[in-house]
């Protein structure tokens, strides 16, 4: 990565070594739900998609919460660019983020304090997830604040969609439930490894293996349309 | 420096003059005090919500392990004894309490009070109701567990389990695979033995280490 002082202000129009191409805002938007989702394809945040996962709420309240921060973490970070010095911009964004996850922290204790209780120590943590710094240091410390919002709403979107997904298909094979709402009545005998830790390694490989077959048949038949 | 002056070539030369010292303190005490700022200021707005909540939980707590007392009294455990007068200190929230049940009539239902020990893998925390001159339980309610989805956290949901304390003495002992006789006896939830037990375990150890205090409460109370 080409990462160069962003320094004192140069008179030449804005040049910023390493920033993304210009793009639409739909597009910046769609990139982190499909080509560049952050579980399924870049493979960041795997922490709190294996721990977290076990119950649909669960995932979806640490995806909705992860976005939250990519929102306003990318916002300050884009805003604040040009006056955070190169030498400490990860101090910098790390401090940024760390701020907003703590807020979004007590937001959630205060309104959903059942989702904050389950979610316990893996909520602060979501300092941690190198998602995070990662967008702040290649994507919003480089482009106007508009674009780098854009950008956090989709990876947001994308990790949420990703942990709902992962977290539906636990909750309903591990507890027979979706929601807390038993779906296949008492007959059934929940598949109880799937909400503890190996079921969620089970539940992201076949999901990524579906996906994987979803782009290969794809690509078969682009390739036939040749 | 060099001759090359490529546009979008990697720059790899050094930054030639380098941001002064006080200028990169400069910005990290301004972001660190407006993220301060903010915490705090977003702490003293939700702190009310907070604290509501944990004082509803300890109220309904309260309220389903005593079986609907009318009122109830606080006592605070001080030293190694107890006291009706909260004792001055910040937080009242790290105070061991005994919360003492009355019903409508002002008979004494029961005590209740919490006990936190390690459950399967993390801190299991318990409101225990129990009447303090025989040591029989009246109901007990998870305030807190981390046991394993599906299998531990029964001791939660299992009404089965939970409704067997009522009536129970203890020391109680815990019985696998079939129904537990009285005066004693409770059966463990299958697959879930050692978050039972650990439920059992806190209940005997709580009422061992309250029914003295009291016991001399009430001693003291009558003189």
């Amino acid at each position: 990565m080409t990462a160069v002082a962003s320094g004192p202000p140069v008179t030449a129009p804005e040049f910023v070594p390493g920033a993304p191409p210009p793009a639409s805002l739909a597009a910046d938007v769609w990139r982190g739900i499909s080509r560049e989702n952050p579980v399924l394809v870049q493979f960041l945040g795997m922490c709190p998609t294996m721990a977290v996962t076990n119950t649909l709420a669960n995932g979806f309240a640490m995806g909705i919460a992860t976005l939250f921060v990519l929102v306003c973490s990318g916002l300050l970070v884009s805003l604040f660019r040009k006056y955070i010095a190169h030498e400490v911009r990860i101090t910098a964004f790390i401090l940024i983020i760390a701020t907003f996850v703590t807020l979004a922290d007590m937001i959630l204790a205060a309104t959903f304090p059942t989702i904050s209780k389950a979610l316990g120590p893996f909520m602060p943590l979501i300092v941690a997830n190198c998602l995070l710094l990662g967008r702040a240091e290649a994507f919003a410390a480089k482009v106007g604040p508009v674009r780098a919002v854009a950008d956090g709403f989709g990876m947001g979107m994308g990790f949420t969609l990703s942990l709902s997904l992962l977290s539906a298909i636990r909750e309903l094979l591990g507890r027979g439930s979706l929601l807390n709402h038993d779906l296949l009545g008492p007959r059934f005998e929940p598949w109880v490894f799937m909400v503890m830790p190996p079921g969620g390694f089970l539940t992201l490989g076949i999901a990524l293996l579906g996906l994987a077959f979803i782009i290969e048949i794809r690509r078969r038949r682009a390739r036939r349309a040749a | 420096m060099t001759a090359t002056h490529h546009h979008g070539a990697p720059a790899a030369m050094p930054p030639s003059q380098s941001t002064p010292a006080w200028k990169l303190l400069l910005t990290l005490a301004l972001a660190g005090a407006l993220s301060g700022w903010l915490v705090v200021s977003v702490y003293k707005v939700t702190l009310p919500a907070v604290q509501k909540y944990a004082a509803e939980q300890v109220n309904a707590a309260v309220h389903e392990v005593l079986k609907a007392p009318a009122r109830w009294d606080t006592l605070y455990l001080v030293g190694n004894t107890l006291t009706r007068t909260a004792p001055a200190k910040p937080d009242l929230a790290d105070i061991p309490k005994a919360f003492v049940g009355f019903d409508a009539s002002g008979r004494r239902l029961g005590v209740a009070v919490t006990a936190a020990e390690p459950g399967f893998q993390e801190l299991l925390t318990l409101m225990i109701g129990f009447e303090p001159p025989t040591g029989t339980v009246i109901g007990f309610k998870v305030l807190d567990q981390k046991e394993t989805p599906g299998l531990g956290d029964k001791i939660e949901r299992d009404t089965a389990f939970g409704g067997q304390f009522a009536g129970r003495m203890a020391p109680l002992t815990g019985v696998k695979g079939r129904a537990g006789k009285p005066p004693s006896e409770v059966q463990t939830i299958t697959g879930a033995t050692i978050s039972s037990r650990a439920v059992i375990r806190i209940i005997n150890n709580a009422i061992a280490k309250w029914r003295p205090l009291l016991e001399a409460w009430d001693r003291e109370g009558a003189r």
